[in-house]
């Protein structure tokens, strides 16, 4: 059971924070890991044209047989992709709890600009305290 | 060009040796037109913060997030200020001097960078504080003569009417007999706050040295109050504000 790496991506489909939280994870290359965030972001896009609901979010959900992965859009278009153990509980508590340590120590941070990068050492420390029990 | 090669006097009654403002009756006029459209906001009950009795401290608790978003309006005001206009920070340091005279420091030495920016900030804030905590604690309100009286003062008085808790520590420098630390295991103000680790050196509580800093020339002991951050494993926002008195002060204690 547990998280297993956590990405934060743009409004334009970058990538702007990645972090594993699991020892075993095979590494991707920083560019990879863009790629991955803007393909995802594409298909986020095409997901909620083709919903046959009207006014859909797009896809939020992803099961697969070795991890499930959560993605939360924000209303300002900032996707939260968390991806876990297929049987994690509880994630969209999860999902909302970083999105508000996002809120605290990033948006309030005067010295992050906004849409890019997110380098707060705050933000890390914050993050790792709340995930690492719950492993 | 001319801009640059007038004096900035900062305080000065003559409106002609005020930078930037222009002369006779164009800022009248302006003054004029605001009074009549006032921009003041007032609440559902029509009452402004102004018609609030000054005593008042129940439920005086204001919202961390919404000062944590003005408080990093101010430190990219600062940053802006400096980092722009370089003959920009040679008037607020100048602004700066001004009021270290009036207040009775002759000696001093000007920080560089933007922290004197957050510092003065929180002087101006520093001042008024000072009036306001000695006039609600009405007639046992104590004019403190001694060095250790107004820093308790301060560690208990004012930490508490402003953040809410004392400070965590208040130590006597071994190498210097003219320094004192005060400290804040976490800053209120930097709480949310990641400083980039070039600008590791800056810390963003140089804004409460600043509220410090006031309240001691206050009381009349003139001294320089800097913030710096001594981040442990526990407490990665830990931060000292050193203080430095005048020899004044030192000479009054002898004495007293």
């Amino acid at each position: 059971m547990g998280i297993l790496s956590i990405l934060i991506l743009n409004k334009a489909g970058g990538l702007i924070y990645q972090r594993d939280f699991n020892e075993g994870l095979k590494k991707l290359s920083s560019n990879d890991y863009l790629v991955l965030a803007g393909t995802f972001h594409g298909v986020h896009a095409i997901t909620s044209r083709i919903s046959p609901v009207p006014g859909s979010g797009g896809l939020e959900v992803m099961e697969s047989e070795h991890f499930r992965m959560q993605c939360f859009q924000t209303l300002t278009g900032t996707k939260f992709l968390i991806f876990a153990q297929p049987h994690q509980p509880n994630i969209d508590v999860i999902v909302k709890r970083v999105y508000e340590l996002y809120a605290d120590y990033v948006m309030k941070n005067p010295f992050y600009q906004i849409e890019m990068p997110i380098r707060c050492e705050a933000f890390d420390r914050n993050l790792l305290a709340y995930i690492q029990p719950r492993q | 060009m001319s801009r640059q090669e007038t004096p900035f006097v900062p305080f000065s009654p003559n409106p002609s040796l005020q930078q930037g403002t222009p002369t006779s009756t164009a800022p009248l006029k302006h003054s004029l037109t605001a009074s009549s459209t006032s921009n003041l906001r007032y609440s559902s009950s029509r009452k402004s913060i102004y018609d609030r009795h000054l005593n008042r401290s129940q439920r005086s608790e204001l919202s961390k997030a919404s000062f944590a978003f003005l408080f990093g309006e101010m430190v990219q005001y600062a940053q802006k200020r400096v980092s722009g206009i370089q003959d920009l920070e040679k008037k607020l340091v100048l602004n700066f001097t001004v009021v270290l005279i009036a207040t009775g420091v002759t000696q001093f030495d000007i920080p560089q960078g933007w922290d004197i920016v957050l510092n003065l900030h929180g002087y101006t804030i520093g001042q008024r504080l000072l009036e306001l905590l000695l006039w609600r604690d009405g007639r046992s309100a104590k004019r403190e003569t001694r060095i250790l009286g107004i820093l308790q003062f301060i560690t208990t008085t004012l930490y508490r009417s402003v953040f809410n808790k004392p400070a965590d520590g208040l130590e006597k420098s071994r190498d210097n007999e003219d320094e004192y630390m005060l400290i804040d295991n976490d800053p209120m103000v930097s709480s949310y706050i990641s400083v980039p680790k070039e600008m590791s050196q800056l810390n963003c509580a140089a804004f409460v040295a600043g509220i410090i800093e006031a309240v001691l020339d206050g009381c009349l002991f003139p001294s320089r109050v800097t913030a710096h951050s001594v981040p442990t494993d526990q407490y990665p926002g830990k931060t000292v504000f050193l203080i430095k008195f005048d020899e004044s002060v030192l000479e009054r204690e002898a004495v007293l």
